[in-house]
């Protein structure tokens, strides 16, 4: 019996021990030291504060405090005194401008609130997209903390006119000498700039003008004018291509620009006319987690591939190399000479040889896709001269360096060796926006205006002319480069008007200024198709193939979609913008594949807090060592390890953004392809941030559909689009036919959808910040994103496949119980990869307004489920009632609060801030609004007007930020509005129909074109 | 410079008038001849405030010299000569007028309009300067106290109280003619009652429970008032008044608060709004008044006032000229709406065509701006019930009214009816 069992804690309690005894007796061990916190008695009783005291004095502030509390706030309202005529209190203007920071380039509207830019968007009618970092660059621009705010020397404060005639007397001792002097920039792609530098080398003909990428596309520059003649890149019409073949090149990233736009084009299911996208690549990038097919490879066996693949195309026989995939290679040989002039090959690998070879598979196809009419000027860093000018400032033979807005101190392989021969320098400035590295280790440091203070043109592409126009007054006592240089120059112009003159006379040509300001861009018909000289494609592979030494490890050096190239690390919206493959924030770290990570002995657990850890290895590449976490990741070539640049950075960030590695001390030569590497785990744990554990939809389709193009063109509906079915009265419905509840009414008035097409989506994330950024969501910080308490009213979950893929599957394979789930949540060694945007799905029958005790959270006739902030008391049912997980709690107050120093905690920061939407405070939930603050201005602007709302009018800030077109919204109840027809599309779908929510939000099935032949 | 008289004066008004004054005031003419000409005075002063005031004042220099006395610089034909045509009469190289000319860069207008007669009406006012006034003569009545008393409503009480035992003791004589027993008195009933009501728990019970109720009441009432600010009239940095702006003036809310139509604030007004018209006035007339906190502000305060608002935006009423010096006006904001409320002014001004005064009460009478209504969300959503929506000539309501009369069954569908009670029209 158990009762009759007895339990003894030690030996001394079984043998009856008089110590188990007294101690048996006493709860505390030792005595409590009651004196040493009371006091002694004497000094209580010749206090003069008695305990009466005491509480007197706590009654009398508790009332006091209470009483004062009744009292609302005297709030001052303090106007302008001269009201700009432009400005219109409460109401926003709009600006076109365009945004180039040597590494993003892009068209963009900018929305302005009493005077302050607080939103960036596409200029779709210039053809403009953004990605992440041009939609979070607004929030850069009142960065407080690391922007430049006055001139300096050497740390201490002067003002403008000194520092121009100390500098300018510098520069004169060293024209007389003739002395050598650097003018250091990134690529500027601005006409006016390029006269405005070439008259300061008129006036100082001892000036050089190096161009510095910090992330290089040189061996495509160089490759392009060896083969044209130009010293450009090509831009590629993936729109109209049949097949597309990448070796290695990150295209929906931020290769030479990004070409996410054209190549969403280019993949339409509906018109059957959906390109072949074929990727070969060591990382997983976006564009291999949206290839059709993707194959993993090893960065070395990539250049043997594309070799391999010339011989394929052309049936020649250069010098290559054998390669695992040789079989895939030939496919795709055949694909693309059946696409022919429609097919294209790019590759990322940044080697003059490599680039030929691409360039020569293309011209063997007569490629269409590859547009030699219009050029790209978005990158034209040479690394040879950045290489040069290194090498001189070691060796003490340049005299002076001015650079402007790089950071080679940071972004250099060989920046210890700069650094110390920067003081051999007679001349050191630094016109920076940011106090980074750099500045802080020139002599002369010079703000620069942040692009949304300053006028420009940019040429994105040849034949198109984008005007930057300010946005705001200069936060800070800033000018621009072209104005500093002017005044060197001895032109005491202003830019502004040397613009406006260098226009009308080399551009407009009599057309109007305004209206091109207006615009954003002026477009001019471009000069004809550029002819290709031949070139020896045996030479560049011999030479390719001799250069090339494989070894067993290879690292393969990226840039992360959040930070590109780390200029805007300081950022808080993009430090917690998750990657869309690991979806992992505030991170980078050694990415691993399966079979790498069990030889090498790298796991990476889930805590019981849900959040994810890591090993950390040491990494040595050439000598130079880093230690950095790992991350296993689906996908990665066997062999190969990736690493992101741009994190690491320390000098001038804040202490939360000092996260991650600097990997830019492995991206030796410009190349980030670094061989022989060796890996050693070291000891330690890292804590991840990751917003999505699970890696797989295990098995539960209902949530997202995936069709092949076959099926979408030729099957039946029900084969690849099946509704949920369930049973009523013994017959199998629709699941969504079967209510209990009456419906609400949805015909009078608006009715708001949101179709999301995930063939479309890429998971490039520019949706998630323009959400951040309109809706005031708050940025939480990376202890908090681990714990799973990140505030994103809009996510972009991303699934792999598994090897099997339904529970159906599973069982016929034998497995059960714990095994049938594990083999359907375990993702494969490659998977393949779909997105899913997801954020508040607007239910008609919404789980959460059921079981809010408060009626916090209610439904409105137009659709939207609304959630008011001030009614709600935080009791969470509404967060576990949701079969989405899109609700949002403020554990915190995360405005005004130091626990939280981000945007909301800074003066400058919160002038971003949307002052139409609330701050919401701690304690309450919150989600997606589908911008009820927009539908809201849209329908008052048509009143105003006294007109119904036009086609298409209605937005919200994802559908807006959305490039791609993935994302479109409005009201099904207008006939006329895309989202009408969409809803009713045969490829649209609600996420788990089956439980009858009714969303408001319809998904697009994910179509992949699998056709191999 | 002029002062604004009466604050109503209109010149266009005063042209029309002028004329007819004229034929009246000659008529008057020889009768009215006294030690100062009353009505040649008026006359006068009329046509110098119609024609002269924007560039002359008597006393002070402004864009012309002082007029005052100039009968004893000038000759009178040659007065009449520069008005009718001051270029004319420079051009013929008269010395006074080249010397008078060069007062100013701009160069007067030319009046030929005038008669001689005007002109001497003119010299006239510019002589004697403004008619005496007699002195006020606490004309300024007391102001009824509108509140009621509360010792009336106690002798009420008593009235009824007193009124309802005569009834009883009545009742109860009638009674007792009827041949009902005699009972005791007054007092002794009451004693009785008392005795009573100590023995009889159930009473007790009651009565802590009606006390326990009211407490509730009262503590709920007073809680719910809390943080409603309904008569809140901050002190202004400027002693501004409503009531002479936009009630003695007339002057638009909109020509100020000129954001209400377009935006979702009213805007307060910028310094230069107040300087299109204060450039010219920088002192009100000698008998405006405005009462603020209780205390009369006069003429000497009140353009005491109007300097504040020359420091604020810099302008030298010497000069003419803005300084650069300017210093922000830190106006006290009244509506105080909370940051989780929306508001839109242009949706309830222009799609609405509400009345300012709706929300804002008589602000046309109102010398310090208090806030007139509670600001609470009952009272908006009170309104959204009532209000029925005039939806004609706005294409945006055509078809949904339509759909919405049909649904509800009504002619015009209120506010609430369409959608104005949905807790996120408001609160995002």
């Amino acid at each position: 019996m158990a009762s009759s069992k007895k339990y003894w804690q030690s030996v001394e309690e079984l043998t009856g021990s008089s110590v188990v005894e007294t101690l048996s007796k006493k709860e505390f061990v030792e005595e409590i030291p009651t004196d040493e916190f009371l006091g002694d008695k004497e000094t209580l009783e010749a206090s003069g504060t008695s305990r009466r005291d005491f509480l007197k004095y706590v009654g009398f502030t508790t009332a006091a405090a209470s009483l004062a509390a009744c009292e609302g706030p005297v709030r001052k309202s303090i106007p302008y005194l001269i009201k700009p005529d432009d400005i219109t209190v409460g109401v926003a203007d709009w600006y076109a401008t365009t945004m180039a920071d040597g590494y993003d380039f892009a068209n963009i509207l900018v929305k302005t609130r009493e005077g302050r830019p607080i939103l960036v968007m596409p200029n779709k009618e210039a053809n403009g997209a953004t990605n992440a970092r041009v939609q979070a660059s607004v929030l850069s621009l009142y960065d407080s903390q690391l922007r430049l705010k006055e001139p300096q020397v050497k740390g201490t404060a002067i003002s403008w006119s000194d520092a121009d005639s100390r500098i300018g007397d510098t520069l004169n001792e060293l024209k007389k000498t003739k002395a050598p002097v650097v003018l250091l920039t990134g690529t500027l792609a601005s006409p006016s700039t390029e006269k405005v530098i070439s008259e300061f080398i008129a006036a100082y003909p001892n000036v050089k003008h190096v161009v510095y990428d910090a992330v290089s596309e040189t061996g495509a520059l160089d490759a392009f004018e060896a083969m044209y003649g130009t010293r450009t890149l090509p831009t590629y019409r993936l729109d109209i291509a049949k097949v597309i073949v990448s070796v290695g090149a990150d295209f929906l990233g931020d290769w030479q620009g990004g070409y996410e736009k054209s190549y969403v084009a280019g993949r339409k299911p509906e018109a059957g006319k959906m390109s072949r996208h074929i990727q070969f690549e060591s990382n997983m990038t976006l564009t291999g987690a949206n290839a059709d097919k993707r194959v993993g490879l090893k960065p070395t066996d990539q250049i043997f591939a594309l070799i391999n693949l010339y011989n394929a195309v052309t049936g020649e026989n250069v010098t290559s190399k054998e390669t695992p995939v040789d079989a895939a290679v030939k496919q795709a040989a055949t694909q693309l000479k059946k696409a022919g002039s429609k097919g294209v090959v790019v590759t990322g690998l940044n080697d003059k040889n490599a680039q030929t070879i691409a360039l020569a598979i293309n011209n063997a196809l007569q490629s269409k896709v590859l547009d030699t009419t219009v050029t790209n000027n978005v990158r034209k860093g040479n690394d040879a001269d950045v290489a040069q000018v290194v090498a001189d400032i070691v060796s003490g033979e340049l005299a002076g360096l001015i650079t402007y807005n790089v950071n080679p101190l940071y972004t250099l392989a060989a920046a210890k060796e700069v650094q110390a021969g920067l003081e051999k320098l007679k001349l050191s400035v630094a016109l920076s926006v940011q106090n980074d590295a750099t500045a802080t280790a020139m002599n002369y440091v010079l703000p620069m205006s942040h692009y949304l203070e300053s006028w420009g043109d940019v040429s994105i592409t040849s034949g198109s002319y984008s005007l930057t126009q300010p946005t705001i007054q200069p936060l800070f006592n800033s000018r621009q480069l072209q104005d500093v240089l002017l005044k060197w120059s001895g032109n005491n112009t202003s830019y502004d008007d040397y613009l406006k003159a260098f226009w009308s006379t080399s551009i407009l040509k009599g057309a109007s200024w305004n209206q091109a300001l207006h615009d954003g861009i002026f477009t001019k018909k471009t000069a004809n198709k550029l002819s290709a000289k031949t070139i020896s494609v045996a030479d560049a592979a011999s030479k390719l193939v001799t250069a090339t030494t494989p070894s067993d490890y290879e690292l393969n050096l990226f840039t992360s979609i959040a930070l590109g190239d780390g200029q805007q690390a300081n950022n808080p919206w993009l430090q917690e913008l998750p990657d869309p493959i690991t979806r992992a924030a505030w991170d980078n770290y050694i990415t691993m594949s399966f079979a790498d990570a069990r030889a090498l002995g790298f796991s990476n657990p889930i805590k019981d807090n849900g959040a994810v850890d890591g090993d950390y290895a040491k990494l040595s590449v050439n000598g130079v060592e880093i230690v950095a976490p790992v991350m296993i990741q689906p996908g990665q070539a066997k062999g190969s390890f990736g690493l992101a640049l741009g994190y690491g950075r320390t000098q001038g960030l804040k202490d939360a953004m000092q996260v991650g590695v600097n990997a830019y001390p492995l991206y030796s030569n410009a190349n980030h392809i670094q061989t022989g590497v060796s890996i050693e785990k070291v000891s330690g744990t890292h804590q991840f941030a990751c917003t999505q554990v699970q890696k797989t939809i295990a098995g539960r389709h209902e949530i997202l559909k995936q069709a092949s193009l076959d099926q979408v063109v030729n099957a039946p509906v029900h084969d690849w689009n099946k509704p949920a079915m369930a049973s009523l009265n013994h017959k199998e419905v629709v699941a969504n036919s079967v209510d209990l509840w009456e419906a609400h009414n949805r015909e009078v008035g608006h009715h708001f959808n949101l179709s999301i097409d995930l063939t479309s989506c890429t998971g490039c994330g520019a949706c998630v910040v323009a959400c951040h950024a309109e809706n005031n969501v708050p940025v939480v910080g990376k202890r908090e994103v681990r714990t799973g308490r990140d505030m994103h009213w809009l996510r972009i979950d991303r699934y792999y496949s598994s090897e099997v893929e339904t529970r159906e599957e599973a069982k016929a394979l034998g497995l059960s119980g714990g095994d049938l789930y594990k083999a359907i949540e375990t993702e494969a060694e490659n998977p393949t990869v779909a997105f899913q945007p997801m954020m508040c799905q607007h239910c008609n029958k919404a789980p959460c307004e059921t079981v809010c005790p408060v009626a916090a959270t209610s439904h409105g006739r137009q659709g939207q489920n609304q959630m008011a902030y001030n009614r709600c008391v935080g009791t969470r049912y509404c967060a576990n009632n949701c079969p989405y997980r899109v609700r949002r709690f403020n554990w915190f107050n995360y405005s005004n609060n130091n626990e939280f120093d981000f945007n909301m905690n800074d003066d400058y920061g919160k002038m971003v801030l949307n002052p139409d939407v609330v701050v919401r405070s701690r304690g309450v939930m919150e989600k997606c609004s589908m911008c009820i603050q927009m539908t809201q201005a849209t329908i008052l602007t048509a009143k105003k007007e006294g007109r119904k709302v036009k086609a298409n009018e209605f937005a919200t800030a994802c559908s807006t930020a959305c490039s791609t077109g993935a994302m479109v919204f409005g009201d099904v109840n207008n006939s006329e509005d895309t989202v009408a027809q969409l809803k009713e599309d045969k490829r649209a779908f609600h996420v788990l129909d089956a439980i009858g929510t009714k969303p408001n939000v319809v998904y697009q099935v994910k179509v992949k074109n699998t056709n191999e032949a | 410079m002029r002062s604004v008289d009466k604050h109503s004066q209109l010149i266009k008004l005063l042209l029309k008038r002028v004329t007819f004054l004229f034929i009246f005031s000659l008529s008057f003419f020889v009768q009215a001849q006294d030690a100062v000409d009353a009505a040649q005075q008026k006359e006068g002063r009329k046509l110098f405030k119609s024609q002269c005031a924007a560039c002359h004042k008597l006393d002070k220099k402004f864009v012309g010299p002082a007029l005052g006395n100039i009968a004893e610089k000038r000759e009178a034909d040659w007065l009449v000569a520069w008005i009718k045509d001051n270029a004319a009469l420079i051009k013929s190289g008269d010395k006074d007028a080249i010397e008078a000319a060069e007062f100013s860069p701009s160069a007067m207008t030319a009046f030929p309009r005038l008669t001689d007669k005007n002109i001497e009406d003119l010299i006239y006012y510019t002589t004697v300067g403004d008619p005496v006034k007699a002195t006020a003569t606490g004309a300024v009545a007391a102001e009824a106290t509108q509140e009621t008393s509360p010792w009336l409503a106690y002798i009420l009480i008593g009235i009824i109280v007193f009124g309802i035992l005569i009834i009883a003791n009545l009742l109860k004589v009638i009674s007792e003619l009827k041949g009902a027993p005699k009972t005791p008195g007054l007092a002794s009933n009451l004693n009785e009652l008392w005795i009573g009501f100590k023995r009889n728990s159930f009473l007790h019970a009651l009565l802590v429970v009606f006390f326990l109720l009211t407490t509730a009441y009262v503590l709920f009432g007073s809680l719910f008032k809390m943080g409603v600010d309904t008569g809140y009239q901050p002190i202004q940095p400027i002693a501004f008044s409503h009531t002479i702006h936009a009630g003695d003036n007339k002057i638009d809310c909109e020509y100020c608060h000129s954001s209400a139509k377009h935006s979702k604030t009213s805007g307060i007004p910028s310094a230069n709004v107040c300087m299109n018209c204060h450039k010219n006035i920088s002192e009100v007339a000698d008998d405006t008044k405005m009462v603020l906190d209780g205390v009369t502000l006069g003429k000497v305060e009140l353009d005491a006032e109007i300097q504040k608002l020359y420091a604020a935006t810099g302008w030298d009423s010497e000069t003419l000229a803005y300084t650069g010096e300017t210093a922000p006006i830190k106006w006290v904001r009244v509506h105080n709406l909370p940051d989780f409320a929306y508001y839109n002014h242009s949706q309830h001004v222009t799609v609405a065509g509400l009345k300012c005064q709706k929300c804002h009460g008589p602000v046309e009478t109102m010398d310090e701006v208090y806030q007139f209504s509670s600001l609470t969300m009952g009272w908006c959503i009170d309104c959204h019930k009532e209000t029925k929506v005039d939806l004609k000539g706005n294409d945006y309501y055509t078809k949904i009214h339509e759909q919405l009369s049909q649904k509800y069954g009504v002619d015009q569908v209120s506010v609430a009816q369409l959608g104005g009670k949905e807790c996120g029209k408001c609160h995002y």
